[in-house]
């Protein structure tokens, strides 16, 4: 990057993945838990391009490829679980699932 | 070039800050969308503009989007009717939509005339980016499919209706 430092676009990312382990940490909503999973996700692929620029090399732009993948089936098995929970305890509180075999 | 990228910063960190503490799933996921959207541009002005694209196409598009309607699809019955009118009122989505229009004008001051090329040292276009996916790391382009494959029978697995003890049956 010939303007932006790149160590501002590394502290964007930490912010950013911050405030995502604070939700998954904070909300016992589990569909917001899963948006902030999402955030951090987003948080590790935006540090991945940033280093990428730095670096001059296209490596961490294919990194954002896997992690979008991940994402991916990540959200899909996620929400696919949330629609079981809402199913058998009818609510969204990931507490309501804290016993084995319930 | 900076200030674009300092003002889309400001934008991302706000916007995910205001959707990790909304008590509105919608409202949450409007949010996150401007976020995702925000942090497409500083993509742009990193030199990656296909990454930006796709975190526009996939995250943005797809992934919040398969959100939305998970959301819309757990409040189906006969309180979505109201629900909607009352998320159809300007406190929804005014500030989401506010924070969208700074990036817009950030898209507009770039793309306007006799201003200079995205400041980045390189600019990656798709051609090289997917020489390198599929140049040295092939390996991991088919380990990513197998996970795509993987995620897709448990997700089939997870949604059938195999449970006869589960009072809804609406979906999956």
């Amino acid at each position: 990057m010939a303007t932006v430092p790149w160590e501002h676009g590394l502290v964007l990312a930490a912010v950013l993945f911050c405030l995502g382990l604070s939700g998954v940490l904070a909300r016992r909503n589990i569909l917001f838990q899963l948006l902030s999973i999402e955030v951090m996700l987003n948080a590790a692929g935006l540090a991945f391009v940033v280093a990428g620029a730095r670096w001059g090399q296209p490596d961490g732009q294919v990194m954002f490829f896997f992690i979008l993948a991940l994402a991916a089936s990540e959200v899909g098995v996620g929400l696919a679980l949330v629609l079981r929970l809402v199913q058998r305890f009818r609510t969204l509180d990931v507490d309501a699932a804290r016993t084995m075999k319930g | 070039m900076n200030v674009v990228f300092y003002v889309a910063a400001a934008v991302a960190v706000l916007a995910t800050a205001l959707a990790v503490t909304r008590s509105n799933a919608i409202h949450a996921l409007l949010y996150l969308i401007v976020s995702l959207l925000a942090v497409a541009v500083i993509f742009f002005l990193l030199g990656a503009p296909f990454v930006a694209a796709l975190e526009v196409i996939i995250y943005a598009g797809a992934i919040m989007v398969l959100f939305v309607f998970f959301v819309m699809m757990l409040n189906a019955g006969p309180t979505a009717l109201a629900q909607e009118r009352s998320w159809l009122r300007p406190a929804g989505w005014i500030g989401p939509a506010s924070l969208a229009l700074v990036l817009l004008a950030g898209l507009l001051w770039v793309l306007g005339p006799a201003r200079p090329a995205p400041a980045a040292a390189v600019i990656f276009a798709p051609r090289q980016v997917s020489l390198a996916l599929f140049g040295p790391y092939l390996l991991g382009v088919e380990l990513a499919s197998v996970l795509l494959l993987a995620a897709l029978v448990g997700i089939f697995h997870l949604g059938r209706h195999d449970d006869p003890g589960a009072p809804g049956q609406e979906g999956g």
